[in-house]
């Protein structure tokens, strides 16, 4: 993954190497696209109380269809893994109480009369049904 | 999933606020074209005294059951806890 390997003229290929080997380094620790774990600590996307995804305030368009596509993953993804066990939102909701508890400091969930919240260091405010 | 039966002994009327009122009333009618079909087919078979018999009403033989899907329940949220942890470090990119 050095530079050196690569002659003179792909240099900056070499380069575009290196970044998109950062990128996936990246990914592989996170595990979120770069774009929507950027809106997660920015706090223009957050945690909401039934298990998908939630722009706060007025974001771009971008923000908004990156916020509907993962939705629809997790729709699905709720969907599918609620059969034979639950409801989709039962699921959904039991998906949220985790997540909503590994947010990190900075990050927006929404607490249980629906208002964002600012992940602090402490616990975070939760479901009194969450375990 | 789990289910009252309104016939039956169980306190079903006392929660009439978890009820889909859609579903409830999808039961009565369902239970009350039951009924009508009863009568048609013994004004047919029968002749005088099949009015009488329309009269009495009979109840319906299976309980009217109502789904109770529409709250959460914190026993199932209790159950799926580990299992959604599991999602979530399946599908890192979509959490």
């Amino acid at each position: 993954m050095s530079k050196t390997v690569f002659s003179r003229p792909v240099g900056l290929i070499g380069a575009m190497a290196l970044a998109l080997g950062g990128g996936s380094m990246a990914l592989a620790q996170e595990g979120r696209d770069p774009a929507y774990a950027a809106a997660r600590s920015a706090g223009q996307v957050g945690e909401q109380k039934d298990g998908y995804l939630g722009v706060i305030g007025g974001q771009s368009a971008a923000v908004q269809a990156m916020v509907r596509d993962l939705n629809n993953k997790r729709r699905a993804i709720y969907t599918e893994k609620a059969a034979g066990k639950s409801t989709i939102e039962e699921y959904a909701f039991a998906t949220a109480c985790r997540l909503i508890s590994q947010t990190q400091p900075g990050e927006k969930y929404q607490a249980p009369d629906g208002t964002w919240k600012t992940r602090g260091a402490g616990a975070p405010e939760r479901d009194a049904r969450c375990p | 999933m789990k289910a009252l039966e309104l016939t039956g002994s169980t306190p079903a009327a006392t929660s009439p606020a978890m009820m889909s009122p859609v579903r409830y009333f999808a039961q009565q009618l369902a239970s009350r074209s039951g009924r009508r079909a009863a009568c048609a087919v013994m004004m047919m078979t029968g002749l005088g005294s099949a009015l009488a018999g329309c009269v009495n009403v009979t109840a319906p033989d299976k309980p009217i059951v109502i789904e109770l899907n529409i709250n959460i329940r914190q026993e199932v949220i209790y159950r799926l806890s580990q299992d959604a942890e599991n999602t979530i470090k399946e599908n890192e990119g979509v959490f």
